[in-house]
């Protein structure tokens, strides 16, 4: 089998996790393999929706103890299904939660991991994984050794396909006894808005903006468009109360939308490795020779001041974003 | 309170990759080794609890000769002892954190501190798996850290914000960005540093679970096109392509 850790949020399946169930379908087709899903938690509201994405079966791990996040007690759930179906491959998405439960789940199987993988495939029977490394500046194929093998998808790579499946729900063990670590609350920030990492749209900027006050042109634009606000390392250590959740690059988030806009940034390696993997990107500086024009798709030479109000503009008088 | 530090030897961030002869590796011609940006934040917080709550301090570091660099490097920031553990310190996830737990299992660490991520692998898989070994608590991607009477603290990032998880100690914490200020070293430390030893072990390990099998280099981007005109020309060309050439709404 191959298991899918499913997460769930205000009784949905989350987005992340019906791609990760995507691709975990496309693998158990090409290797004649059964599909499960996994969900942990409280109740197990939304993981019907499994099925819509191909789920063979749905387990469900659901105990009162589960209601806040706990990596120990989650990482043993995913790692109990899995010897108890047999799997042989276990998946879920790079999200934070994935990457939390999914390491610890694979020391627990004494299974090889690859994180944030971008490609998956099946060859001679195991699994090999394509990911980024050097945060984009080169990629890698893992293979592994060990009998159980885990792997977290990076969120937007791979598509959400639905494809109706038989999702016979059963549930199964959770975890017993105290738990080591729980999340106790959630400090949200964000306004609601979506991660960088799993935003379509990404407006970001540099030292070229000057002041943190003038980040709200580059939100008006985001909004307009959809998207959400990045920015460089040098904006972020600036000391304008950018938050360092929204830095793009090597030592940042590695995000890989469908358009990016770098406003006022010159495009230093450590900033491109962390943007260059998006489909389309938009350049716009006052200085024609910075760098960052030597990758995208558009550029724009002029003051970002004058460009990005302008942009906003044209983006509303078009009605662009108005599907979002 | 006992901590140990994890850091791992990284090429440098400015480092243009190029792939060895055998396609699979990097090749290090050329390349500049640091201690990986966020275990430097790992070990500022070991060093900031050393003062505050009189810690002791063991790095540790999975590597070759040369890794001992950043060894030195943390004890001139601090650090009161050194550890070489001769391995493979580009190597596979749970081979690495098998080892660094044989390492730390009989010691009575009371708090593994190290990076979210190995910046180059990119694997942000040691801690936790360390964690899940040593049979420990663990908060991963750590903003903010708290310790009281042998309990612990953290803020975690999320999507779109932080959470904040609790649990008691021994606890492995993985450092995010944002968690504290590094310090630099004095030139009294870099002095000190030189007379202190590093000591060095082997420890035997998970044979590796994962291996690399093949490594390219992405597809160069071409330089698109330059959108002529005064800011408002500009900005409707461009939307115009956005929404018309590239589809992107
Ligand atoms: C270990 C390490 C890790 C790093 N990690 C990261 C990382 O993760 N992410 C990252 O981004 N950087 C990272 N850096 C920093 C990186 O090297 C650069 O310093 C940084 O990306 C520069 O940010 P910037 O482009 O905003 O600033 P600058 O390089 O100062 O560029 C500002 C740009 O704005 C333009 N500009 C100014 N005014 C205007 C205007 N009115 N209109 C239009 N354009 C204007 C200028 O022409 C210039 O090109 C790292 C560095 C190190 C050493
Ligand atoms: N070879 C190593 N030696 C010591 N610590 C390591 C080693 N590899 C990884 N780590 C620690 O584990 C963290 C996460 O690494 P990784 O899982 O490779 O991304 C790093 O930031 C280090 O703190």
């Amino acid at each position: 089998m191959i298991l899918v850790f499913c997460e769930l949020k205000d009784g949905k399946l989350r987005k992340p996790s019906a791609e990760a169930l995507s691709e975990g379908r496309r693998l158990a087709d090409a290797s004649g393999q059964q599909l499960g899903a996994l969900t942990v938690g409280a109740s197990a509201d939304g993981a019907a929706d499994a099925a819509k994405y191909g789920a063979d079966s749905i387990l469900t791990c659901v105990a009162p103890s589960l209601a806040s996040y706990s990596s120990d007690a989650f990482a043993a759930a995913i790692a109990s299904a899995a010897k108890a179906k047999g799997a042989t491959i276990v998946l879920g998405a790079a999200t934070a939660m994935g990457k939390d439960a999914l390491p610890r789940a694979a020391a627990r199987l004494d299974a090889g991991y690859a994180g944030d993988v971008t490609g998956l495939s099946m060859e001679g029977g195991k699994l090999q994984a394509q990911r980024p490394v050097y945060a984009g500046k080169a990629f890698a194929t893992t293979g592994f050794t060990s009998a159980v093998q885990v792997a977290t998808t990076r969120p937007n790579v791979f598509a959400a396909t639905e494809k109706t499946g038989p999702g016979a729900m059963e549930s199964v063990e959770a975890p017993a006894g105290d738990f080591k670590a729980i999340v106790k609350e959630i400090l949200a920030k964000g306004g609601g808005k979506v991660d960088l990492t799993e935003a379509n749209v990404i407006v970001a900027g540099g030292r070229g903006l000057k002041s943190g006050e003038n980040f709200k042109i580059l939100e008006e634009l985001a909004d307009a468009l959809g998207g959400v606000v990045g920015a460089s390392r040098a904006a972020v250590d600036a000391g304008w109360g950018l938050s360092h959740g929204i830095q793009v690059g090597q030592t940042g988030k590695v995000v890989s939308p469908t358009l990016y806009i770098a406003a006022g940034i010159s495009g230093a390696i450590q900033h491109l490795a962390g943007m260059s993997s998006s489909k389309y990107i938009v350049a716009i500086n006052k200085d024609p020779d910075a760098p960052i024009f030597k990758i995208a798709d558009y550029g724009i030479v002029g003051d970002l001041f004058e460009v990005v109000p302008e942009l906003t503009k044209a983006a509303k008088a078009m009605g662009i974003g108005a599907h979002h | 309170m006992k901590i140990l530090v994890c850091l791992k030897q990284v090429p440098d961030t400015e480092t243009k990759i190029k792939v060895a002869g055998d396609g699979k590796s990097l090749d290090p011609t050329d390349v500049k080794w640091i201690t990986s940006p966020y275990d430097e934040y790992a070990l500022e917080e070991g060093l900031r609890l050393k003062e505050s709550a009189g810690a002791e301090v063991t790095v540790a570091t999975v590597g070759d000769d040369k890794a001992k660099d950043v060894l030195r490097n943390a004890f001139a920031l601090g650090a009161d002892h050194a550890v070489l553990i001769k391995g493979d310190g580009q190597g596979d996830t749970l081979a690495t954190a098998s080892i660094l737990a044989g390492f730390a299992k009989d010691k009575g660490f009371d708090l593994v501190l190290s990076g979210n991520k190995g910046l180059g692998g990119d694997n942000s898989a040691v801690g936790p798996m360390l964690a899940e070994l040593l049979g420990y608590a663990q908060a991963n991607v750590v903003v903010k850290l708290e310790i009281t009477d042998g309990k612990f603290r953290a803020e975690r990032e999320i999507e779109g914000g932080t959470e904040v998880v609790e649990g008691s100690l021994p606890a492995v914490v993985t450092a995010q960005k944002g968690l504290n200020e590094p310090r630099y070293a004095s030139l009294k430390g870099i002095m000190a540093a030189k007379k202190k030893t590093i000591e060095e072990t082997e420890v035997a390990g998970h044979a590796p679970a994962t291996g690399t099998l093949a490594m390219t280099l992405p597809a160069a981007r071409a330089e698109g096109r330059k959108l002529e005109g005064d800011a408002a020309s500009q900005a409707k060309a461009l939307m115009d392509a956005l929404k018309n050439e590239a589809k992107v709404f």
